[in-house]
Formats: structure tokens, C-alpha cells, sequence
């Protein structure tokens, strides 16, 4: 059982981009916030979707997601997990701002 | 300090009431009959060896099995304990604290501790067989999650003998679960139990779902897997969905009550109301949990005894899995009165009424199947039809409380109760019954004779609508849940004591089915075909029970129901393994380490359920040390030598 | 880019053995090793939902405050805090993603390196968390001092003790690698807990996001 080396990049250029990419997205949302680049809403939009790409990075550059043997049923289920995720973060501010005590 | 250890020891074991005394006798003695046989007979090793250590899927759902009917025991007598105290105005039979205690015990064993492993012992007993493997994809995690199972229904029904049982509701909600407004251990056991349990549950859902995406004998593509491990297969992905749900909201209110902090407190900015919140966002799927794979059931039961293939299977599997999704997204109906807001309410309601669609084509695909089919009323047949009016009604019912303004007349009342009862009763009990007896000879080798199980299905059957048709009167008129009591002039009392008669009629019923256990052992009638009902997937392809590595040469499948193929084809020949064509056959070994983890689990639940937080880390360390020794287990698996497997082969009568 | 097996193991031949994207990994070469890591992301997805149930709850009280220090007073104090924080774990991301590689590249002392930068990242992530939580609870922010606060240190303190877990997880790999080699096997342990590593990171990105910017925006 001697592995077999096989088509060897000499470097690894996806995790340096993608390395590269995830700072760099990190610190535009820093210093938009803490410049307040914008107004509330847009600057949580912006960082929200500045977070979705940084998750699609580790996705796709470290868990190499887009590799993977197919059929892909672990990243369907994944994937529906995210949608759950959203689905229940945002409904419970829907359902809870109504009619509740806010301090 | 003396004083205060004496005060404990008071309140550590629950003493006063006869009748938690007279059970604490009943328990002690059952307990040392059971130590006794065990040294009399030499059998200590016996169930070490075959039991307590084993990975292999057929013994742990047969382990499941047998606690889930001891809990469905336990719940039940809480049941009859109950109505006995509502069978007429102003009883003394039970104190209301008691009352109390005992509706909440019944409702979180009935549905995590009885339900829960009834679905896993169905799980465990044929999900393998069903696709052609030899053990599920994780067999050590899978003795994990039955021993956390175990450990934490051992911790939660230990709170009946000591320190108090918790007294909120199997809902548990807060800010009456408070520390401060309920300040003894009983809460601490619920919360800790069900996160044990819980976790176990979740290991089960990847266990199966690894099974089933990666463990399919060649040729089984996903279109011809059997509907039962369909079902299994959209089960253990809600449970992956929404078991952390719950398990979050269990650890945060143990958070408030341990530490002190304040996520469902009424001070400090908490906010109980999102305990409910997390609560149903399990809650509302947790039913479909129980009821998908009792679909998966009535699916094989109703093919298999009306000798046709199931109606509609596309529409089967896609009812299935879109349940698995829409039942995620209704959860909101269960608090409709909170006043989140008519929008909200509209939707909700709305994914409410959407999810009860592919419940109906499947209802549909049943009664169609059944059409024009050869039906064969056996055991299982009968639990399966019994199920179709049933869950009918408690469909039209549950519309009726999907409709947020109407709700607001049900809500909490007895046509609740009605309601439920005939969805988990009719739904999941009648389906898990009906599996019991379906795959009993594959699990045990024999059959069990039909006659006492007769008389248990008309006990229960007939027991049932006596006992829940009044309450949804009950419920319209006026009569809310958990009232320990009520007074003599409210017109309720005739309609309770009717109610009251038909718990005992089932308790008769559960009775039965007991006997009728305990008759067949006796009288033994040993399954020698594998196949006695005229099966049609490949788990009656096997002899019954099968040898511990199921398949000797894994079968390359065809069609959809590949065993009845073969045997219109008068290919049954096809399954005999040939004896060139077996290998050394590549095994887990048993192992210890899982009832060990179990038992670390269950001293940290009990050191944290009282709050000695030392004893509760020692817990949490011995899970760690179990953990570790696994992964430096170089040799967790061995090979069973061809030869052995041609000899048990062989002595099958299959070579 | 990847290792091939000279002789690929089929325990049982499953209908999703068969890689159609050319050479099998390492840690895919077996059956048994696919399946776990199948099973590890089925893991993961309940780990989503884990961290969505705390999230949801850390966004229903978060203004919640009972009059103590709020998300604003207490993040917007020392940015630059979780700013290290987040960019000591992105960069422990990036090592354990150069570990796997090198692993791929069958060079087993280089993967032990990095993935021993990896853990001492991840210790001081670990560190700096504590300094965070140990001030402040030096200014009266506590868990037991409101909602929000409980709120925080349970999400917060939940990703710690994940990440906790992997420091232990991986030296525990690290030392399997040391001692037995890098085989079929430890290759499938370290991608495995390498997956857990990135997948922290996801959950921490949510965590810097709808946390600590939204609490000093
Ligand atoms: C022998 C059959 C059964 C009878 C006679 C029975 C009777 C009762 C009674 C009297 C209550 C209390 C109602 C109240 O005071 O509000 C109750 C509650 C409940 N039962 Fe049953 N039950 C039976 C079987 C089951 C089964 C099989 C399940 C679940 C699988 C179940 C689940 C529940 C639940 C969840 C509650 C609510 C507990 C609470 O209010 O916290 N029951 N049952
Ligand atoms: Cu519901």
C-alpha cells in the first residue's frame, strides 16, 4: 500500500486564496462597522452577506466541497441544514417581537 | 452540618405516600428476584457477554424492544392511576401535587421513553435486513445510543423513588420550571434525563441515515428501497433537524436553574416564551418522528397481507420526504393563544393544513392497495386497519385545532387530549404493534399465536373510543387538561366514568398482549421458514433469527420487492449463498466501553440533578476517558474465517 | 492533486463507492472511511442546528439587557479583542487546510507540523477568549446579570468548548500520527477532524457577525 503520488501541484493555491479571501472579507466588515461605512440596515446586509461568502470559502476552499465523490448527499443535507438555520433564527425574531416584553 | 444531612437524606428518598411505597417495595423486590435468577442460574457472564456488550443490531432492538413495553407499562399504569382519579367528582385517590407528577411522568415516558425506543427496536430489527448489510454503518456508536437511552430512562424513573418526580408537564414550561418557582430535584431529573436520552437519539439518526446512503447491498438504488426504510430514512433526518433543538432548550433551562442565569426568567430581560419556542420547534416534528416510521409499517403490512405491490410508491416517497421537510415549519400551532401576531398565525396554520396532504395520499395509497388485494387478517393486518379510521378522525380533528381563531375554543381542553391520544395511540401504538407482531419471528424465531392476541386487539380497540370519544365531548364542554378534579355539578361526571371504563378495557388489552407473550414462549412454535407471513423484501429471505452476520454473501438485488420476485420466479435458490462464494466476513467486536459510557452519563445526570458539580464532572470525565479509549483502539473489528461462516451455513440447512 | 491507492478496499461494494471525480483519496479509499465521514458531516448537520437554536435564542434577547452593560458598551470597548480572536482562528483554518494537503501530497512529518500550528492556534484562540470573558466579568457582566449576557456567554462559551474539543481531538490525532504512521486510517481520523476545525470557523464567522459587529454597529 504505497501511495501513489498523483498529478502534485507544487503549491497549494486554493487554501492561499482562499486564505487570503477570508481575511480579507473579515476586515471589511470590521472596519465598516467600526467606521460606520453605512446605515444600519445596509451595513447589516452588508455584513451578512460578506458572512455568507466567508462560510462558501471555508466551504469551498478548506472542506473542498466541490471534490467530493459523488452523489453529494451529505452536502444536500447540509445544505438544508443552513436553510434551517435561517429558518429558524429568523422566525423566532418573528414570532417573538410581537406582543413580547422587550426590555 | 449534621442536621443538614439528616434533612437531606428526608427529602433524597421520596417517602409518605402508600402508594410510592408500596411500589419502592415492589421495585426493591423485583430488583433482588432479578439479581437472584441471575446468580442462581450462573448467568451474570451470560449477560455480559451476549447482552451488555453487544454491537450487534438484532440484540440491541431487541434490548429496545423490551424496555420500550416495560415503559409502555409504566405509562400506562400512570394512565389508569390517572383516570381512576378523574372517574368521578371531587376523588381522593390521588393529592393533586401527585396528579401532578404523574401526568408529566406519563406524558415524557410515553413519548421519549416508550415511543422513541419502540421506533428503534423497529429500526435496529430491519433497517440492515431490509437492505441487504450485515450491521448498521456505526454498530459501536449504535450500543452509544441504546445504552444513553437506557441510562437516561433509568435517571428519569429513578425520580420516583428518589427526590421527587418533576411536576410541570412533559412540556415543561417556564417560569413554573424555574428554580424558583420549583426548586426541588424532579425538573433537574427531566432535563437531564432527556439530554442523555437525546443525545443517544441524535447518534441514531446519523447512524441510520449513514446506513442506509451508504450500506445498500449492490442494485438496491434509492427507488427500490423498501418503504419502511424510506420512512426510517426521513425519521432520522428530522431528527437530526430538531433533536439538537431540544436539546438546547433543555441545557438553557438547566443553565437558569444551575447557574443562576436568565434566559426564561421573568427578571433580568428573560424571556420564557422562547423556551416554548425551541420547545415545539422539536415538539410538532417529534410527532412525525413517531408516526413516519409507523407509516413505514402499515406500508409493509398492508403490501405483505394483501399480497400486491404497494399503490403509488413514487407518492409514497414523496409524501415521506416532504413530511420530513413541511413538518419542520408548523411548530407555531401548538401556541397559537401566545399572541405572536395574526401573521404569523395565518402562517402557521396555513403549513399546518399543507403537511396533512401527504398524509392523505398515503391513507390513500393504502386503501388502494388494499383494494382488490387477497387480504389475510392476521395480527398485523388487524392493527393496521384498526389504524385507518383512527387516524382518520384524529387528522380531522388536528384540522380543527390548526385553525388559529378555533383554537382558541380547544386549546388546553380535553378535545386536546382527545386529539393526541388518537394520533399517538391510534397513529404510533397500533403502528408499533403492528410491527411487533410483523417482524416478532424475524427478531425471536417463533410466531406469536394469534388467539390472546385477538382478545387484546378488541380490548384496546374497543377500550380506546370508550375511553377518549367523551373526552372530545368533554373537552367542548368545558372540561381543561390536567385538573386533578372537578365538581359534581358540571354535568362532566357521566362521560368521565365511561372514560374511565375504557382505560381499564386497554389496560385489559395491554394485559393480554402480555399473556399472549408469555404463552408463546411456552409454548414455542419455532418459525423454521423465515418467511411466514409470504414476505416480500429481503429480510425474509433469511432464516429467522438470522446468524449474527445476517448475510453470508451479499445478495445483488433487481427489482423493488426482490424476495417476492425471486419467488414468483421460483428463484428462492438465488439467496442460498454458494459455498465458494463466501469470504471471511469482517466484524466489530463486541465491547464494554458503550454501557460504561452509558453509566458516566448517568453519574454525571445524577451528581448534576442534585447539584453536586464534582460528582457531575467525574461524569463527564469517564465520558471523555470512553471516548479516548475508542480512538486508540487499533483493533476494534476481527474476521469471522469463511469456514464458520459455511458451518453455520450449513447447520441453517442453507448450504 | 491527490493520493491514489494502489489497491483500492472494497469491504462492500455500495452503490456510492465509485468516485466519478478521478483518483480516490486517501481517507476515501476504504469503504469503512467514506462512510465515517459521511457520518461525521451527517454530525455536522446536527451541529447547525445546535448553534441555530443558540443563535436564535441570542437574537430574541439580546437587547435584553436589564439595565447592565450592553452589547455595545461591553464589544465596542476593545474591538481589537475579537478582532485577534477571529483572525487567530481563521488563520488556524488555513494551517489545518495546508495540513490536509500535505497529507494528500503523502508528506506525513509536513502534516504534523502544521497541524501542530493548528492546535497552538487554536490554544490561543482559546487564550484570548478567556482574557475576553475573564474582563468582563471584572466589570460586572456576568452570566447571571441578564439575558443578554446569558445569552452571549452560552453561544460564545458553547463554540469554546467545541473548539476545546478539537485542541483535544487533534493532539490526540497528532499523536496517532506520531505513533502509528500515516495510513488508510489516520488519514480518515485527521480529515475528519479537519473538517470539524473548518467547520468552527463557519460558526465563528456567524459569531463575529451577528454577535460582536451587530453588537457595536
Ligand atoms: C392506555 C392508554 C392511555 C390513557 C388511558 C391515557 C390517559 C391520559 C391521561 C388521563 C392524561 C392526563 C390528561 C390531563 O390530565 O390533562 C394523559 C396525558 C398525556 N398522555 Fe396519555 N394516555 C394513554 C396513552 C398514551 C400514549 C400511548 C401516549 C404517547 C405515545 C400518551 C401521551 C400523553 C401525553 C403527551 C400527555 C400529556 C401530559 C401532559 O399534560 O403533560 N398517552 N394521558
Ligand atoms: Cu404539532
Amino acid at each position: 500500500m504505497t501511495p501513489r503520488v498523483h498529478a502534485n501541484p507544487a503549491f497549494p493555491w486554493s487554501h492561499v486564496i482562499g486564505f487570503a479571501l477570508s481575511i480579507v472579507f473579515t476586515l471589511i466588515a470590521f472596519f465598516a462597522v467600526t467606521g460606520h461605512a453605512l446605515a444600519h440596515r445596509p451595513l447589516l446586509a452588508v455584513i451578512l452577506v460578506l458572512a455568507a461568502l466567508q462560510i462558501l470559502v471555508q466551504l469551498i476552499f478548506f472542506m473542498h466541497v466541490g471534490q467530493d465523490q459523488k452523489p453529494r448527499y451529505h452536502l444536500w443535507l447540509f445544505g438544508v441544514a443552513m436553510f434551517f438555520f435561517v429558518v429558524f433564527v429568523v422566525s423566532s425574531i418573528w414570532i417573538m417581537t410581537f406582543n413580547t416584553p422587550m426590555s | 452540618m449534621g442536621d443538614g444531612l439528616a434533612n437531606t437524606a428526608g427529602h433524597f428518598f421520596v417517602t409518605g405516600d402508600p402508594l410510592i411505597i408500596g411500589s419502592d417495595v415492589a421495585i426493591v423486590l423485583v430488583s433482588l428476584g432479578i439479581v437472584f435468577v441471575l446468580t442462581y442460574f450462573k448467568k451474570w457472564k451470560w449477560l455480559w457477554r451476549e447482552w451488555l456488550t453487544t454491537v450487534d443490531h438484532k440484540k440491541i432492538a431487541i434490548m429496545y424492544l423490551l424496555a420500550a413495553i416495560l415503559m409502555l407499562f409504566r405509562g400506562g399504569v400512570d394512565a389508569e392511576l390517572m383516570r381512576t382519579q378523574l372517574a368521578l367528582p371531587n376523588m381522593k385517590f390521588l393529592s393533586p401535587e401527585h396528579y401532578d407528577q404523574i401526568f408529566t411522568t406519563h406524558g415524557t415516558i410515553m413519548i421519549l421513553f416508550m415511543a422513541m425506543p419502540f421506533i428503534f427496536a423497529m429500526f435496529n430489527a430491519v433497517v440492515p435486513l431490509q437492505i441487504g448489510a450485515r450491521d448498521v454503518a456505526f454498530p459501536y456508536l449504535n450500543a452509544i445510543s441504546f445504552w444513553l437511552f437506557f441510562f437516561g430512562a433509568l435517571l428519569f424513573n429513578l425520580s420516583f423513588v428518589i427526590g421527587g418526580s418533576p411536576d410541570a408537564g412533559w412540556t415543561s414550561y417556564p417560569p413554573l420550571t424555574e428554580l424558583q418557582f420549583d426548586p426541588g430535584v424532579g425538573e433537574n431529573y427531566y432535563l437531564l434525563a432527556l439530554s442523555i436520552s437525546g443525545i443517544g437519539t441524535i447518534a441514531t439518526g446519523v447512524n441510520f441515515i449513514a446506513t442506509i446512503i451508504k450500506m445498500r447491498a449492490p442494485g438496491m438504488t434509492l427507488m427500490k428501497m423498501p418503504l419502511f426504510t424510506w420512512a426510517v430514512l426521513g425519521t432520522c433526518i428530522i431528527i437530526l433537524f430538531v433533536f439538537p433543538v431540544l436539546s438546547v432548550a433543555l441545557a438553557l433551562l438547566l443553565i437558569d436553574r444551575l447557574f443562576g442565569a436568565h434566559f426564561f426568567t421573568m427578571m433580568y430581560g428573560g424571556n420564557p416564551m422562547q423556551f416554548i419556542n425551541l420547545f415545539w420547534i422539536w415538539g410538532h416534528p417529534e410527532v412525525y418522528i413517531a408516526v413516519l416510521p409507523a407509516f413505514g409499517i402499515y406500508s409493509e403490512v398492508v403490501s405483505t397481507f394483501s399480497q400486491k405491490k404497494i399503490f403509488g410508491y413514487k407518492s409514497m416517497v414523496a409524501s415521506i420526504m416532504a413530511i420530513t421537510i413541511i413538518g419542520n415549519l408548523t411548530w407555531v400551532h401548538h401556541f397559537f393563544t401566545m399572541g405572536a401576531g395574526p401573521a404569523v398565525n395565518t402562517f402557521f396554520s396555513i403549513s399546518t393544513m399543507a403537511v396533512a396532504i401527504p398524509t392523505g395520499v398515503k391513507v390513500f395509497n393504502w386503501l388502494m392497495t388494499m383494494y382488490r388485494g387477497r387480504i389475510t387478517l392476521s395480527l398485523p393486518m388487524m392493527w393496521a386497519l384498526a389504524f385507518i379510521p383512527n387516524f382518520a378522525l384524529a387528522g380531522a380533528t388536528g384540522v380543527w385545532l390548526a385553525e388559529a381563531p378555533t383554537d382558541y375554543q380547544y386549546h388546553n381542553s380535553y378535545f386536546l387530549v382527545a386529539h393526541f391520544h388518537q394520533a399517538l395511540i391510534g397513529g404510533v401504538v397500533y403502528g408499533m404493534l403492528a410491527g411487533m407482531y410483523y417482524w416478532w419471528p424475524k427478531m425471536f424465531g417463533f410466531k406469536l399465536k394469534e388467539k390472546y392476541g385477538k382478545w387484546a386487539f378488541w380490548f384496546f380497540n374497543v377500550g380506546f373510543y370508550v375511553c377518549f370519544m367523551p373526552q372530545y365531548i368533554l373537552g367542548l364542554m368545558g372540561m381543561q387538561r390536567r385538573m386533578y378534579t372537578y365538581p359534581a355539578d358540571m354535568h362532566w361526571t357521566g362521560l368521565n366514568f365511561v372514560s374511565t371504563i375504557g382505560a381499564y378495557l386497554m389496560g385489559i388489552g395491554f394485559l393480554f398482549i402480555a399473556v399472549q407473550i408469555i404463552h408463546s414462549l411456552l409454548h414455542m412454535e419455532k418459525d423454521l421458514t423465515g418467511d411466514p407471513w409470504g414476505g416480500r423484501t429481503l429480510e425474509w429471505a433469511l432464516p429467522s433469527p438470522p446468524p449474527h452476520y445476517n448475510f453470508a454473501v451479499i445478495p445483488h438485488v433487481t427489482a423493488r420487492d426482490e424476495w417476492w420476485e425471486r419467488k414468483r420466479r421460483g428463484e428462492q435458490d438465488a439467496f442460498l449463498p454458494r459455498p465458494e462464494a463466501i469470504h471471511d466476513i469482517h466484524m466489530p467486536k463486541n465491547s464494554g466501553v458503550p454501557f460504561l459510557m452509558g453509566l458516566c452519563f448517568f453519574i454525571a445526570g445524577f451528581g448534576f440533578t442534585f447539584g453536586w458539580m464534582v460528582v457531575g464532572a467525574l461524569g463527564l470525565l469517564g465520558v471523555l476517558a470512553c471516548l479516548a479509549h475508542r480512538s486508540l483502539d487499533q483493533h476494534p473489528d476481527h474476521d469471522i474465517p469463511a469456514e464458520e461462516v459455511r458451518r453455520t451455513e450449513a447447520a441453517l440447512g442453507r448450504l | 492533486m491527490a493520493v491514489m491507492m494502489e489497491e483500492v478496499l472494497p469491504k462492500q461494494a455500495g452503490p456510492s463507492r465509485t468516485g466519478d471525480n478521478g483518483p480516490v483519496r486517501l481517507e476515501l479509499s476504504t469503504a469503512d472511511g467514506a462512510t465515517k465521514i459521511f457520518g461525521f458531516w451527517m454530525f455536522l448537520v446536527s451541529d447547525v442546528l445546535l448553534f441555530a437554536s443558540l443563535f436564535a435564542t441570542y437574537v430574541v434577547i439580546y437587547t435584553h439587557t436589564a439595565d447592565g452593560p450592553t452589547a455595545a458598551h461591553l464589544f465596542g470597548h476593545d474591538t481589537a479583542g475579537f478582532l485577534a480572536e477571529t483572525l487567530a482562528l481563521l488563520t488556524s483554518s488555513f494551517t489545518c487546510g495546508l495540513a490536509t494537503w500535505e497529507m494528500h501530497q503523502g508528506r506525513a512529518g509536513r502534516l504534523k507540523m502544521w497541524m501542530g500550528i493548528t492546535i497552538l492556534l487554536g490554544l490561543v484562540f482559546l487564550g484570548l477568549e478567556i482574557t475576553e470573558f475573564r474582563d468582563f466579568v471584572g466589570q460586572g457582566a456576568t452570566m447571571q446579570a441578564s439575558a443578554f449576557l446569558s445569552g452571549f456567554y452560552t453561544l460564545v462559551g458553547t463554540h469554546g468548548a467545541h473548539v476545546t474539543m478539537g485542541v483535544l481531538w487533534m493532539s490526540l490525532i497528532l499523536y496517532q500520527l506520531a505513533r502509528f504512521g500515516l495510513n488508510a486510517v489516520t488519514a480518515r481520523k485527521f480529515f475528519i477532524v479537519g473538517l470539524y476545525w473548518h467547520f468552527l470557523d463557519i460558526v465563528w464567522v456567524l459569531i463575529f457577525t451577528v454577535v460582536y459587529l451587530t453588537g457595536v454597529m
